[in-house]
C-alpha cells in the first residue's frame, strides 16, 4: 500500500503533513488494550458497583422513569440496519430510517394533537431551551416566563442558553403545588416572547394548561387575546406558549394542542428507552402549523420517486445548519434517531387502547400510593392537586437519612426535593410506573413508615 | 426552464435582481442567472405590503431544496403589491423570471437610484 | 414492490401487543377533573406483536448500513461498531441505573465516567473534561458559551467569532445561538487558513477562532502554532472541532497545538453507533483557564477514592441538558478505549490515514484524477476532497449523479457538496476499518462509472436503478410538506 502511495514508510505520511513541533513524542499515557472477555469483565465489575432498578425496588422518578422496555424494542434497536447507518442523506437507500421518522412524527403529532413534529431532539431539558430559541427567532422579544414547576434541569438549560442571546428568564413560583395563576399573569407582559410550564409539573401535579395558555395570550397582547396567528414570517402578536409534557399520561390528559399550546416538548425516555444513567433518550418537539419553518432538527417528508412510488426524504432542510448555517433554526446535526425509533415502536406496541389503559392504571395506583403513604405517621401530602403518576409528600424526619434507611432495606422511596427546591426541604417525590404493583406500594409504605419513625426519634430529628 | 435571457427593457443589479419601471411604480424580480443557480424554487418568504425596501438590502428570501438566498432590493421604496400567486407555485420564478415570476411592486422613493444599475449588456458582460 | 404502508395504515381495531397489568388497587372515580381529561384517543396504531415485528423488520431491510457495506462518508468517520459494546451497555447495572441515584450507589458509573474523562483528556492534551453535551454540535455550543463566560469573567465584552469558510455548518449556526457574529476567514492555496486574512481580522473584538485540524479538506494546517499565537495574542480562545480526530489520535494532540477547548464526537472516532442519525455524544476538554466555567455537575474524586458529583460550581455556565449526559454512549466508547489501549488508538489513526492515502493513490492510478482531481495538496490525512467540476464539464455528469450510480454498485456514496469551498465536492473518508480489497473495489467502481459516463451520461443521470426507490422529488416535498400520515 505504501508503494502505491509513493512513500517509504507510514511515518513519512505524517512527517510530511504534521510539523514535528506538534507531534506527540511518546505513547499515550493510557492502559494497554485488552481482549474482549477482559473488557467485558471490567465493564461488568463497574456495573456491579451500581445499584440499578434491577437491584432495588425503585420509586425514583423526577424526569426519568423505570417503565418496562418491551423485548421487541431491544431486538429492533440492535438490528444492524437501524443501529449502524448514518443520517439519511441518500434517501434511496435510507427508506427504512426515513419512514421510521415519518411514523414517529405522526405518533408525536397524534399524542400532542399538534399538527407538526420533528424527528427528535436530544432530550427534554434541552428541548425546552430550543423552544425558547424558536420563540426568540419568531418574535425577538427578550423575556421568557417559566414556571418553577418546570424541571430544574430544563430551567437551568434555559438560563444557560438564553443568557447568550440576551434572553431574560423570569421564574414564577408555585402555590398549592401548581403554578400560581396570579403571579403567572402579572409576570407576563408585552415584552414576553415565550412562556413555559410543565404538565404534569415537577411535583407531579396536573396544571390547568388551558388557563395558563389563555392567560399568557391575554397578558402578552396587552389586552384580550388576538388568536396569536403567525402570518408567514411575520411577528406573532402574543408570546409563544410552550408546554413541557410527560408523554406517558397523554392517553388520559388533555393534549397540548387542545389547550392553546403553540409548542409542546418533552422527555421521551419513558417511551421505550432505558434509564441509562440519564441518556441517551430523545426529546420530542411538536408545534402548530404556523411554526413549521422555524422548527429545529430533522424533519422527514413524504414524496414520490421518478416511477411514482411513495417514498420519504429529509425535507425543509433550508432551516438547518448545513444550508442556512449562521441563520439556522438550530445547530443540530446528529439527533436521537435510534431512540426515537424505540419511541415509535413503543407507542405502536402500547397501541391506541394500551396508552389509555396504562394512563388509567397509573392514575389509580398513584392515588392509592399517595393515600397509603399519607396514612403513615410522619408523612403528609405536600399538595392535594390531581396527580397521574408522581406525587410529593412531606416527611417529619430528615429526608436524606430516611432515603438511606429505605435503600438499606432494598427500596428507593424517591427523590429528595431539597436537592433542587429550597422551599420544599422536607419533600419527597414518589413516582409510580406499571412495574410498581399494589404489593410493591404496600411494601414502600411499610419501609418508609419504619424509616421515618426511626429517624424521628427525638435524639436524631433535628440534627 | 428557458435558456438564459436578459430582456433589454430592464435594469439590473449586481446581486442578480431586475427592475421594470412604470412611472414611479417599479416591479422587482430575480434574473435568469439567479434562478438557475438556485435550482427549483420551493418557497418564497415574502415581505409585507406597506413595508419599506432599501437599495442594496435584502427584502425577501428565496429557497430551493438545497439553498437559501437573500433577494436584494435594486432600488428603494415602499411595497405596494406582493405576488401572492408564488405561494402556491413558487416554481414560476424559474419558469418565467421576468413575467409571472415577479416578486414585488414598489413605489419608488428615489428615481436617481436608476443611475447605479446596469443595462442588459453590462449585466450580461458582468456574468462572464 | 408495492407502495409501503406506514404502521398507521396497518392493523385493525382491537388488535394490540401490550397486555396491561390487571388493576390491583380499588378503583376510584373522579380522580381527574373532566376538564383536564382527554376527550378523544390519540390515533395510535392497533397492531399485534407479530405485525409490529414484521413491519419494522421489513422496514429495516430498506436501509443500507455500515454492517452491510462500505460507507465512506467524509466527516462522519463510519468505522466498525464492535458488538461487545451493545452487550456491555445492556448490563442492567448500567442500563437500568437511574440518573438521580445517590452517588454512593452509583460508584461504578462515576468511576467509568471519570476514567473516560481521563482518557479523553490524554488524547486531547487538555486536562479538564465534561461529558455532558449530547452531540458534537452541542459540544460546540458548550465551547462557545465557555468562551463567553471566560471573557465575561474578565469584564471583557467581545462580539465576533472567526470560522474558516471550510467550516462545517454547525460552526456558524452555533456561533449565532451563542449570541456572536460570524466572521469568515479565507483558505490559502494549500488548504489551510489564510494567515494574512487572520491577522487582519483578529482583533480584541474577537472572542474565539473555531477550527478543525485536519480540516474539512483533509489538510493538516502547518501554520497551526502561528495561528494559535495570533489568536492568543489578542486574548481570544482557540476552539477545536473534534470531528476529524480520527486522523491524529496518539500522533498529535489539540492541546499541544495550542487549542484551549476541544469537543469530541463519541459517535465518530469512538465508535458509538450512528443509529441512523443519533444518539451521539459531544464531550469537551478544556485548558486550566477555562475549567471554572465547565457545565455542572463535575465528577470529583475524594481522598478516600470515592466519586461524587459536584454541583457547587459558582462560575459554571450551568447546564446544557438534563442529568450527566449520554451515559449509554460513554459505556460503549469506554469499552472501545479499553479494548484498543494506547497503542490501538494510535494504530487506528495511522491506519485511517494510510487507507485514505491508499485510496487516493489507487484512484489516481486508475486515471480518475483527470475528472476528479484532488482539491488541495498531494497527500491527505484521514479523508480527502475531490472536485467533480472537470467531470461535469467533460462527461456531463455531476457529483450527485456519480453518487447515485455508486448506489447501484452496492456502496454508500461519499459526502457530496461539502465543503462548500470546493466545486462539486466529493469528500471521502474510508476509516481504518476497511480492507485493501474493499478500497480497490470502490476505486474500480468509480473508474467504471466514469467509463460508462463517457459512453452514455444518461445512465448515471437517472441512477439509481436497483434501490428500493429511485430518485425522489425533493422539491415537491419542500413545496408541499407532508410530514405525517393523514388519518
Amino acid at each position: 500500500m505504501l508503494a502505491e502511495i509513493g512513500v517509504g514508510s507510514l511515518e513519512e505520511l505524517f512527517d510530511r503533513q504534521i510539523p514535528t513541533a506538534v507531534r506527540l513524542q511518546r505513547p499515550l499515557d493510557l492502559p494497554a488494550g485488552m481482549s474482549e472477555h477482559e473488557v467485558y469483565a471490567h465493564l461488568r465489575e463497574l456495573a456491579a458497583h451500581n445499584t440499578s432498578a434491577e437491584d432495588e425496588l425503585t420509586f425514583l422518578g423526577a424526569g426519568m422513569y423505570d417503565h418496562y422496555v418491551p423485548a421487541v424494542v431491544d431486538m429492533l434497536m440492535e438490528r444492524s440496519e437501524f443501529l449502524t447507518p448514518y443520517t439519511p442523506y441518500q434517501p434511496e437507500i435510507s427508506q427504512g430510517g426515513l419512514q421510521v421518522m415519518f411514523e414517529y412524527q405522526t405518533a408525536i403529532s397524534e399524542l400532542t394533537a399538534l399538527a407538526v413534529s420533528n424527528a427528535s431532539v436530544y432530550e427534554g431539558p434541552s428541548a425546552v431551551a430550543a423552544a425558547a430559541y424558536l420563540a426568540r427567532i419568531a418574535n425577538g422579544k427578550p423575556k421568557i416566563v417559566v414556571s418553577r414547576g418546570v424541571h430544574p434541569h430544563a430551567r437551568a438549560a434555559l438560563r444557560t442558553t438564553a443568557s447568550a442571546y440576551g434572553g431574560e428568564v423570569v421564574e414564577v413560583a408555585l402555590r398549592d403545588g401548581v403554578t400560581d395563576p396570579d403571579a403567572w399573569a402579572s409576570a407576563i407582559d408585552q415584552d414576553t416572547g415565550a412562556v413555559i410550564f410543565a404538565q404534569p409539573n415537577f411535583l407531579g401535579a396536573v396544571e390547568d394548561a388551558a388557563a395558563l395558555a389563555q392567560a399568557a395570550k391575554d397578558e402578552s397582547a396587552g389586552g384580550p387575546a388576538s388568536d396569536g396567528h403567525v402570518a408567514g414570517s411575520g411577528t406573532p402578536q402574543t408570546a409563544v406558549v410552550v408546554g413541557s409534557y410527560d408523554p406517558i399520561p397523554l392517553g388520559i390528559l388533555r393534549p397540548p394542542g387542545e389547550c392553546g399550546v403553540d409548542v409542546a416538548v418533552g422527555e421521551g425516555q419513558s417511551l421505550g428507552n432505558r434509564l441509562d444513567f440519564g441518556g441517551p433518550s430523545f426529546g420530542f418537539f411538536a408545534a402548530t402549523e404556523a411554526y413549521l419553518r422555524r422548527m429545529p432538527g430533522r424533519i422527514a417528508g413524504e414524496t414520490l420517486d421518478v416511477d411514482g412510488k411513495r417514498g420519504f426524504v429529509l425535507t425543509l432542510q433550508t432551516r438547518e445548519q448545513h444550508i442556512r448555517r449562521e441563520k439556522a433554526t438550530s445547530n443540530i446535526c446528529t439527533a436521537q434517531a435510534l431512540n426515537a425509533l424505540a419511541g415509535v415502536v413503543y407507542l405502536s406496541w402500547l397501541g391506541r387502547r394500551g396508552l389509555v389503559e396504562l394512563g388509567e392504571l397509573l392514575l389509580q395506583r398513584t392515588h392509592y400510593a399517595r393515600t397509603a403513604l399519607t396514612s403513615v405517621d410522619g408523612v403528609e401530602a405536600l399538595h392535594e392537586q390531581p396527580v397521574v403518576r408522581e406525587f410529593a409528600v412531606r416527611l417529619d424526619a430528615p429526608v436524606d437519612r430516611v432515603i438511606a434507611r429505605c435503600q438499606d432495606a432494598g427500596i428507593n422511596p424517591g427523590f429528595a426535593l431539597a436537592r433542587e427546591y429550597d422551599e420544599y426541604a422536607d419533600g419527597l417525590l414518589v413516582a409510580i410506573t406499571e412495574q410498581r404493583s399494589k404489593a410493591d406500594i404496600d411494601r414502600l409504605a411499610d419501609i418508609l413508615g419504619a424509616a421515618v419513625a426511626a429517624e424521628s426519634h427525638p435524639a436524631g430529628a433535628h440534627a | 426552464m428557458a435558456d438564459a435571457s436578459y430582456p433589454e427593457d430592464l435594469l439590473y443589479h449586481a446581486e442578480h435582481d431586475w427592475v421594470r419601471t412604470d412611472g414611479d411604480i417599479a416591479t422587482f424580480g430575480i434574473t435568469w442567472f439567479a434562478q438557475d443557480a438556485l435550482g427549483e424554487v420551493v418557497f418564497i418568504d415574502p415581505p409585507e405590503v406597506g413595508s419599506r425596501v432599501t437599495k442594496d438590502e435584502p427584502y425577501a428570501e428565496v429557497e430551493s431544496v438545497k439553498a437559501v438566498s437573500d433577494v436584494i432590493a435594486p432600488m428603494s421604496g415602499e411595497i405596494v403589491e406582493v405576488n401572492t400567486a408564488l405561494a402556491d407555485k413558487p416554481e414560476t420564478i424559474n419558469d418565467d423570471p421576468y413575467g409571472d415570476g415577479w416578486l414585488v411592486r414598489v413605489k419608488l422613493s428615489d428615481q436617481s437610484e436608476r443611475d447605479g444599475l446596469m443595462d442588459a449588456a453590462a449585466y450580461t458582460a458582468s456574468l462572464s | 414492490m408495492s407502495d409501503t404502508l406506514t404502521i398507521f395504515e396497518k392493523g385493525a381495531p382491537g388488535r394490540r401487543a401490550f397486555t396491561c397489568p390487571t388493576l390491583d388497587v380499588p378503583e376510584v372515580d373522579g380522580l381527574l377533573p373532566e376538564a383536564f381529561r382527554r376527550g378523544t384517543e390519540p390515533r395510535l396504531p392497533e397492531v399485534s406483536e407479530p405485525e409490529l415485528v414484521r413491519h419494522y423488520v421489513n422496514l429495516s431491510k430498506r436501509n443500507f448500513d455500515l454492517d452491510s457495506g462500505f460507507y465512506p462518508l467524509g466527516s462522519c468517520t463510519m468505522k466498525h461498531n464492535p458488538r461487545l459494546h451493545e452487550r456491555v451497555a445492556a448490563l442492567p447495572g448500567h442500563a437500568r441505573l437511574h440518573p438521580l441515584q445517590t452517588p454512593a450507589r452509583a460508584q461504578g458509573a462515576l468511576e467509568l465516567m471519570w476514567n473516560l474523562e481521563r482518557a479523553l483528556a490524554e488524547v486531547a492534551g487538555l486536562p479538564h473534561v465534561s461529558l455532558q453535551p449530547s452531540a458534537g454540535s452541542h459540544g460546540e455550543l458548550a465551547g462557545v458559551l465557555l468562551t463567553r463566560a471566560f471573557h465575561a469573567d474578565r469584564g471583557d465584552v467581545r462580539t465576533k467569532v472567526l470560522t474558516p469558510d471550510t467550516a462545517h455548518g454547525t460552526n456558524p449556526a452555533t456561533v449565532t445561538m451563542a449570541g456572536y457574529e460570524v466572521v469568515k476567514l479565507g483558505t490559502n492555496p494549500d488548504g489551510g487558513i489564510d494567515l494574512d486574512d487572520l491577522r487582519a481580522k483578529a482583533d480584541e473584538d474577537v472572542a474565539c477562532l473555531m477550527l478543525t485540524n485536519p480540516n474539512t479538506l483533509g489538510v493538516f494546517d502547518h501554520n497551526i502554532e502561528e495561528i494559535a499565537e495570533i489568536v492568543h495574542e489578542v486574548g481570544a480562545t482557540l476552539y477545536y472541532d473534534g470531528a476529524n480526530l480520527n486522523a491524529i489520535m496518539g500522533i498529535s494532540r489539540p492541546g499541544d497545538m495550542g487549542f484551549d477547548i476541544v469537543h469530541f464526537n463519541l459517535h465518530k472516532s469512538f465508535t458509538q453507533p450512528h443509529g441512523g442519525g443519533g444518539p451521539g455524544s459531544g464531550p469537551i476538554a478544556v485548558a486550566d483557564r477555562i475549567e471554572p466555567f465547565l457545565p455542572r455537575p463535575v465528577i470529583v474524586r475524594g481522598r478516600d477514592g470515592t466519586f461524587d458529583l459536584d454541583d457547587e460550581r459558582p462560575k459554571s455556565i450551568g447546564k446544557l441538558r438534563g442529568f450527566q449526559g449520554n451515559y449509554g454512549c460513554f459505556v460503549r466508547s469506554y469499552a472501545y478505549i479499553r479494548s484498543l489501549g494506547a497503542e490501538g488508538l494510535r494504530d487506528a489513526s495511522e491506519t485511517a490515514v494510510l487507507n485514505a492515502n491508499y485510496l487516493l493513490a489507487r484512484l489516481r492510478s486508475l486515471g480518475v484524477a483527470d475528472e476528479l482531481p484532488l482539491a488541495f495538496g498531494e497527500l491527505c490525512m484521514h479523508e480527502f476532497v475531490l472536485s467533480g467540476a472537470p467531470m461535469k464539464r467533460d462527461l456531463q455528469i455531476r457529483t450527485l449523479d456519480l453518487a447515485k450510480r455508486l448506489l447501484d454498485h452496492g456502496f454508500h456514496p461519499p459526502t457530496v457538496y461539502f465543503p462548500l469551498l470546493v466545486d462539486e465536492a466529493l469528500l471521502i473518508e474510508p476509516t481504518e476499518t476497511e480492507t485493501r480489497e474493499t478500497l480497490d473495489a470502490f476505486a474500480e467502481a468509480i473508474a467504471e462509472i466514469l467509463r460508462e459516463a463517457a459512453e452514455d451520461p444518461s445512465i448515471a443521470r437517472e441512477a439509481p436503478y436497483t434501490t428500493p426507490v429511485r430518485r425522489l422529488d425533493e422539491a415537491g416535498a419542500a413545496k408541499r410538506p407532508v410530514i405525517r400520515q393523514a388519518l
